[in-house]
């Protein structure tokens, strides 16, 4: 029965001087499904990415169903027998769902001419074994989030793999349609195809995986199957001990002033749904979740960005509309977002056009640009937040991603505002800019500021905040206090094993919030 | 000035020379042509300010264009939109005089430009299909108000002033360009308004969360866009001292050749006026000197391609 499916042997991959995985070593039984778990950063993606070819690895070898590649490429892996779904969505928005699933593998009619009434049935078909409602004629473009992953997994799934990797496969998908999936999954199994499944829901893999191999730092730190791994334990694996960078920074107790922000009911399109929550001057809080929880749609409403559908805003008590990002600027909000060479900066401009894009009519006079100006809230804020760049002449492109980030805290500390929303700050950062970045935040909150900080990095979010917010599903499902994560009687332990022990308990907390909104929905149902 | 700092500025000059591209560019082929076509009066002040005044009008309608190209849009419309323009003004001459001609003259344009931003910005039409069909609807206008026949300008003053006229040796075109070149050059490099339009072409995502409200910029360097071809028009009208629905065909090719020439991007964030103003006296130059040598017109038309793809060839970073 333990036949092998996949082996691969003592993967490594460094990026340039970066390590991302050291000596892993994974083996996958042909008819298991097999957990691959970890924090971020801990080198899943980078170690499914060798397996379907997309990165040649430094050194290790892989073998599939015995057989060992040499090539590395996707389309060596494909032909060896890997499918895979891809979490950043790989679907041409323009073409239909059925286009889609067989896209390079068109069906072909006697002439060889695309023969799309053949792939439309085929790709029912698929629908039809997974017990969902898709329809093939559809465009992608149209559909919803959830309806996109069921294609994405659908396009796997056609390939007929002997290995069917599935990474994060349930983030957007209803309960019902996660059922059915792992139905669809263990017949798969009884097939004898070894799935490897990817999520950061641990109910999910209890429920789903036979087995499960740990990452952390990319290093491989157990294999074990499921009955060996209750949730307690796979979590203190994945966490593990941070001894990096993040123990160091002091958290001090910050003291709370007067409510600044206040959402009450707030819902968006999609999401945030009814979150009534209130930011204090001088606080962190922490907005803590998983992906698709609606942490970065409950920031970008609160910026303006986003249209609000229901509730209310209250800034310092006054009711406030925020229809546009300059209503939020001017009542005092700024927002660093998520994607910082997109919505961030402007990566061809220079340092200084980029810092004063937000405060263009305060550097202005008479609608003329006054070059003193620039150059004194430039460089403040590059000694402020010490920027390393050659000068505030250069483009912001030529910076590392760090230094990128700083100019855009820059650029919103510029329109100093009272209260400033950071959405996942550290992404791409290096260690020693990331527990930088965490201390400013820290400092600016004893400033007076308030602070809002989703961060999928728990440790970062538990030595940031004062306050920690779970959200799942779009709504706000706890608040507590960051010491309550703490336990009086570790107090003697040092802080990494005590931040170690908190970040247990806040995962525990998010996977609750999962379940408590799952156990929710099917009652709704 | 120190020396130095001399020395070190005619390095980065020199090191950034893809980015200079133009103006070496500008100055080699003006050489090539000052020695090979000497004896054929290339040199003659008359024969250099005539290829000001045939470019004149594209760097009128280039310098908006390179606040449009910068803010990450296109307008095809301008060539239609100047000949649309010589007819308006010519006909409201007829009837309410030079004032008249060119209130209408400007009106032509703004309404233009505020129509083509309506619909890209509102409606949510791409600037290059809002523009392209532009294109038909001015010049379909043109010949429907005029009834394709040219329309005299009988007014000595308002030809003189918009395109016809001279001040001792200098046409007044050449004041005309180097005035709206000076007042685009610091409209784009010293105001807010000119940041901003650069900002909502590097990266509009960046800029709207930047508190920019990227649809007004767009519409209004539509409109400043129109605007210029309007002027473009009323200089055509004013040097030919009639309105023709044919005046400007097919400029709009030379106007945004003449910005990326210049070193403006089609992608947007990056543009310079006198970049884009040398841009067009390089076409204007090429023209000229292909006319000297004597080439046919199918020649010039090959040759001229040639040099541009050369041109921009060798400004881009990965050769």
């Amino acid at each position: 029965m333990t036949q092998i499916a996949v082996r691969m042997t003592d993967i490594s991959k460094h990026f340039g001087g970066v390590r991302a995985l050291e000596n892993v070593s994974l083996e996958v039984y042909a008819g298991e499904v097999h957990a691959l778990l970890g924090g971020n950063g801990a080198g899943k993606s980078t170690i499914l990415k060798v397996l379907n070819g997309v990165h040649v690895p430094t050194t290790g070898t892989i073998e599939v169903a015995g057989q060992k590649l040499d090539v590395h490429s996707p389309e060596a892996s494909r032909a060896a027998g890997i499918a895979m779904n891809y979490q950043e969505m790989s679907l041409v928005p323009t073409l239909t769902v059925a286009q889609n699933v067989f896209l390079t593998r068109e069906a072909k009619t006697g002439r060889g001419f695309i023969n799309d009434a053949e792939a439309e049935r085929k790709t029912a078909e698929l629908f039809a074994t997974l017990g969902v409602d898709v329809n093939p004629r559809a465009l992608v473009g149209d559909l919803g989030a959830g309806q996109k992953q069921l294609t994405e997994i659908a396009k796997a799934i056609s390939q007929d793999a002997r290995v069917l990797v599935l990474d994060e496969p349930s983030t957007a998908l209803a309960v019902s349609d996660v059922d059915r999936l792992f139905a669809f999954l263990r017949t798969l199994k009884e097939k004898g195809t070894a799935i490897i499944y990817v999520s950061h829901r641990m109910d999910e893999i209890a429920r789903i995986a036979d087995r499960a191999t740990i990452l952390r730092d990319g290093r491989h730190v157990i294999t074990a199957p499921l009955s060996e791994l209750p949730i307690e334990t796979m979590i203190e694996h994945i966490v593990g001990r941070r001894s990096l960078g993040l123990a160091d920074v002091e958290r001090g107790d910050t003291t709370r002033g007067e409510a600044l922000v206040e959402l009450r009911g707030v819902s968006g399109r999609d999401k945030p749904v009814d979150v009534s929550l209130t930011l204090y001057r001088g606080e962190v809080l922490g907005l803590a979740g998983l992906l698709g929880s609606g942490r970065s749609s409950l920031v970008r409403l609160i910026a303006g960005i986003d249209p609000m559908t229901a509730g209310s805003i209250l800034i310092r008590g006054e009711p406030v509309r925020l229809r546009k990002p300059g209503d939020a600027i001017r009542a005092g909000i700024a927002l660093v977002p998520e994607a910082r060479a997109t919505q961030g900066i402007i990566p061809a401009h220079s340092v200084a056009s980029n810092m004063i894009l937000s405060v263009l009519d305060g550097v202005s006079q008479r609608g003329f640009v006054d070059e003193s100006r620039v150059r004194d809230v430039t460089d403040t804020q590059i000694k402020r937040l010490s920027v390393k760049t050659a000068s505030r002449d250069h483009a912001v492109s030529t910076l590392s991603g760090g230094n990128q980030q700083k100019v855009v805290i820059g650029k919103w500390l510029a329109t100093d505002p009272d209260v400033l929303i950071l959405d996942e700050p550290t992404a791409g950062i290096d260690i020693g800019s990331k527990a930088e970045i965490i201390r400013l935040v820290r400092d600016l909150a004893a400033t007076g500021k308030a602070i809002l900080m989703i961060s999928s990095e728990l440790s970062e979010l538990l030595t940031a905040c004062g306050r920690i917010v779970v959200m799942a599903d779009g709504r706000a499902h706890q608040d507590m206090l960051r010491g309550a994560l703490d336990d009086p009687a570790e107090a003697d332990n040092d802080i990494a094993d005590r931040l170690q022990m908190a970040e247990q308990r806040l995962q525990i907390a998010i996977q609750d919030a999962l379940t408590a909104r799952e156990e929710a929905n099917h009652e709704y149902r | 000035m120190s020396t130095v700092e001399t020395h070190s500025r005619l390095r980065t000059f020199i090191g950034d020379w893809r980015q200079n591209i133009i103006y070496i560019g500008f100055a080699v082929i003006f050489l090539v042509f000052a020695l090979t076509l000497n004896d054929k009066g290339f040199l003659n002040p008359n024969n250099l300010l005539n290829i000001v005044r045939q470019t004149a009008m594209i760097a009128v309608m280039a310098i908006a264009m390179t606040f449009v190209l910068s803010a990450g849009e296109i307008d095809l419309s301008v060539g239609a939109v100047a000949g649309l323009a010589t007819v308006t003004v010519a006909m409201a001459i007829s009837v309410a005089g030079p004032v008249g001609g060119v209130i209408a003259g400007l009106a032509t344009g703004i309404a233009v430009g505020c129509f083509n931003g309506w619909l890209t910005t509102r409606i949510g039409i791409p600037s290059f299909l809002t523009t392209l069909a532009m294109m038909g609807i001015a010049k379909g206008v043109a010949m429907w108000l005029s009834d394709t026949a040219a329309v005299p300008i009988l007014s000595p003053g308002y030809s003189w002033l918009f395109g016809g006229g001279s001040i001792g040796p200098i046409p007044v075109l050449l004041f005309w360009m180097l005035i709206l070149g000076a007042l685009g050059h610091v409209v784009l490099r010293r105001t807010g308004f000119g940041r901003r339009v650069l900002a909502t072409g590097g990266g509009e995502q960046a800029a709207r969360f930047s508190g920019i409200d990227t649809a007004q910029i767009k519409f209004r360097v539509l409109v400043l866009s129109s605007t210029a071809a309007a002027i473009a028009g009323m200089l055509y009208a004013g040097r030919l001292q009639s309105g023709r629905f044919q005046l400007g065909e097919g400029d709009e090719l030379s106007v945004i050749a003449a910005a990326v020439l210049g070193g403006t991007s089609l992608f947007g964030g990056k543009g310079t006026v006198i970049g884009t103003i040398v841009g067009a006296m390089m076409i204007g130059l090429i023209n000229n000197g292909l006319i000297l040598m004597g080439l046919e017109f199918s020649q010039q038309l090959i040759a001229r391609g040639g040099i541009i793809i050369l041109a921009v060839a060798l400004s881009q970073k990965k050769a």
